[in-house]
């Protein structure tokens, strides 16, 4: 056991023109899609194709709990497999469209870049270890630059900026799932009975940092998270409204009778690679433990909160990090004290299943762990350089103390947004990072490889393989599918990839250079 | 066992005297790293942070 898993990360990134305060959100974050798919002045296909996105396997309808929700309770924005189709039925067939809700793209990095809910969004392709999480999620930050850029160079288009962020502080949040592959066997009570406690106290090293308390930011201050005020209930199925600690959402995009695909919607956006290495990782751990049943009987399984909700808008609001979360026993615990708990079980568990020497993957997110949790203990300040919220309060307390700022200074609110800009030249995070200040896990040519590039361990090999192989005749992709359009068949030839960990390089790779082209590959695939 | 003693995660609150003078964050920000860091973030700061604050209106997302 260990943090190997399959895994990815989706981006919603915020959007402005600031040269057009009226444009419509929708066809900005269409206006960034659609500049990466299609290269200005050169010859398409370099880098994205424009394959459709197959939906014929989604049910974001579906609850772990067991249940569907009927189509017509639902609230037109859960109805993402149906995009600009206001929930009549699902089919495959549809044409391209002028619909700004439609802009999609596959890259052959096999990440998805499209439009979510009047945001750019980005979700990378499955990877099976916490650094190639952190690898092409910061790939996805070159990939929306790159847009960036080419919007900026397009005269007659106003230019676009794009930001890693998680609210606009005036009430609107947008979001960062975490999507991690587990066994179908495990009870579903489980994973929200151990996970409630530790999502509650995560952000302590996960937390983005914001300026302004409440979701509309109607008291001045600084908290940890982007996202704690957001969140209003402690289980459920809707991502955009009363969001849920635990999301039920049950859409494996895989053999739904193995596996299940946990949707976390409660994290924050992260720019610090160690933060975001973490959060990955830990989650991991966690899980892999209740998988086991190893958290059952010893400390860690033990810890439940009293009110979660209100404990995570009270651990965000407390950069202090004293605050004690009340547990259900009586007991009060700070957040700090609430993460040892689940390090320590982490600890044995590992020790119990892989001995002395874990794997270097595990060994890496346990010790770092361990060091984050030491150092915001003694004071958090001493994590400046691996976690973004106390790196941007450094930033921030540095300005107040400079120049006299209070906590409701658009200056402040303008750094807490500039923060996760994502050119380098404007993005304060990248500023930081250009000094030396905040360490890095990755380096230039790893994270330019990953943006072209796929995960070679994963059915995102594939997928990334066949379109930057055979990109023209690929007609539709998704997470468990690839669909070819190819000569001399009269249908599609649908290839499904259910099963994420097939599809690798070690399975696939000798056949894609055997097959020229796309007519080679489905006659040895089909063996017609 | 031994090996395991070894990977045991070491807790500050082993350590009790540590405890009772946790500072907060805002302590030591204050160095010359910062001082230098502001200096050069002044200039790529938006200008008008009012204007630039007041326009980054977002639509609500998942």
């Amino acid at each position: 056991m260990s943090v190997r898993r399959v895994t990815g990360i989706e981006t919603e990134f915020g959007v402005t023109a600031p040269g057009d305060p009226a444009a419509n959100p929708m066809l900005l974050s269409a206006q960034v899609v659609n500049a990466y798919a299609a290269p200005l002045g050169g010859k398409p296909g370099g880098t994205a194709v424009r394959a459709r996105w197959d939906y014929e396997d989604e049910a974001p309808l579906r609850d772990a709990r067991g249940f569907e929700l009927e189509r017509a309770a639902a609230h037109p924005s859960q109805l993402t497999d149906a995009p600009g189709r206001k929930g009549v039925g699902r089919t495959a067939d549809f044409a391209e469209t002028e619909d700004p809700t439609m802009a999609n793209v596959i890259l052959t990095n096999g990440a998805r870049l499209y439009v979510d809910h009047a945001h750019p969004e980005y979700s990378t392709p499955e990877v099976t270890t916490p650094r190639d999480a952190v690898l092409w999620d910061r790939a996805g930050e070159r990939v929306v630059l790159e847009s960036v850029r080419r919007i900026g160079a397009t005269p007659g288009l106003s230019p676009v900026n794009v930001y890693k962020n998680n609210t606009d502080g005036k009430g609107a949040s947008y979001g960062t799932h975490e999507n991690y592959l587990m066994d179908r066997a495990t009870p579903f009570a489980d994973i929200v009975r151990h996970l409630t406690p530790f999502f509650v106290s995560r952000q302590v090293f996960s937390g983005a940092g914001r300026v302004g308390i409440g979701q509309d930011s109607r008291r001045a201050g600084f908290q940890i998270s982007q996202r704690a005020d957001f969140f209003e209930v402690e289980v459920g199925l809707e991502t955009t409204l009363k969001r849920p600690i635990i999301n039920t959402r049950d859409e494996p995009h895989a053999t739904a009778e193995k596996y299940r695909r946990l949707h976390v919607i409660i994290g924050d956006a992260t720019m610090c690679e160690v933060a975001t290495l973490l959060k990955v990782g830990t989650t991991s751990l966690v899980l892999a433990m209740v998988e086991a049943g190893a958290l059952d009987g010893g400390p860690a399984g033990e810890l439940s909160v009293a009110q979660p909700v209100a404990e995570l808008h009270a651990v965000s609001h407390d950069p202090s990090l004293r605050h004690l979360v009340r547990l259900r026993d009586g007991r009060r615990m700070s957040a700090v004290q609430l993460q040892w708990a689940y390090l320590e079980a982490a600890a044995a568990f590992v020790a119990k299943e892989q001995g002395e020497s874990p794997d270097p993957d595990t060994a890496e997110v346990l010790q770092r762990w361990e060091s984050v949790l030491q150092r915001l203990e003694r004071d958090p300040a001493l994590c400046a350089r691996e976690v973004d919220w106390v790196a941007k309060l450094r930033l921030l307390q540095g300005y107040r103390d400079r120049d006299g700022l209070e906590w409701d200074s658009a200056r402040l609110q303008a750094i807490d947004l500039q923060w996760s800009d994502v050119r380098p030249e404007k993005g304060l995070y990248q500023r930081l990072a250009a000094r030396g200040q905040v360490e890095l896990l990755l380096d230039e040519a790893q994270i330019a490889a990953a943006v072209t590039q796929p995960p070679e361990d994963t059915r995102a090999y594939f997928r990334g393989q066949c379109l930057a192989r055979y990109g023209s005749q690929v007609a539709a992709a998704s997470w468990d599918s690839v669909i070819f359009d190819v000569a001399g068949r009269g249908a599609l030839q649908r290839v499904p990839t259910l099963e994420p960990l097939r599809g690798t390089r070690e399975h696939v790779g000798a056949l894609l250079e055997r097959c020229r082209t796309a007519e080679d590959l489905v006659a040895a695939l089909t063996g017609t | 066992m031994p090996a395991h003693e070894q990977q045991r995660p070491h807790r500050r609150e082993d350590e009790p005297e540590e405890l009772e003078t946790a500072p907060t964050a805002q302590t030591s920000t204050h160095d010359e790293d910062v001082d230098a860091l502001l200096d050069e973030i002044d200039d790529v700061l938006e200008t008008n942070s009012e204007e630039f604050v007041r326009g980054f209106v977002q639509k609500g997302g998942q």
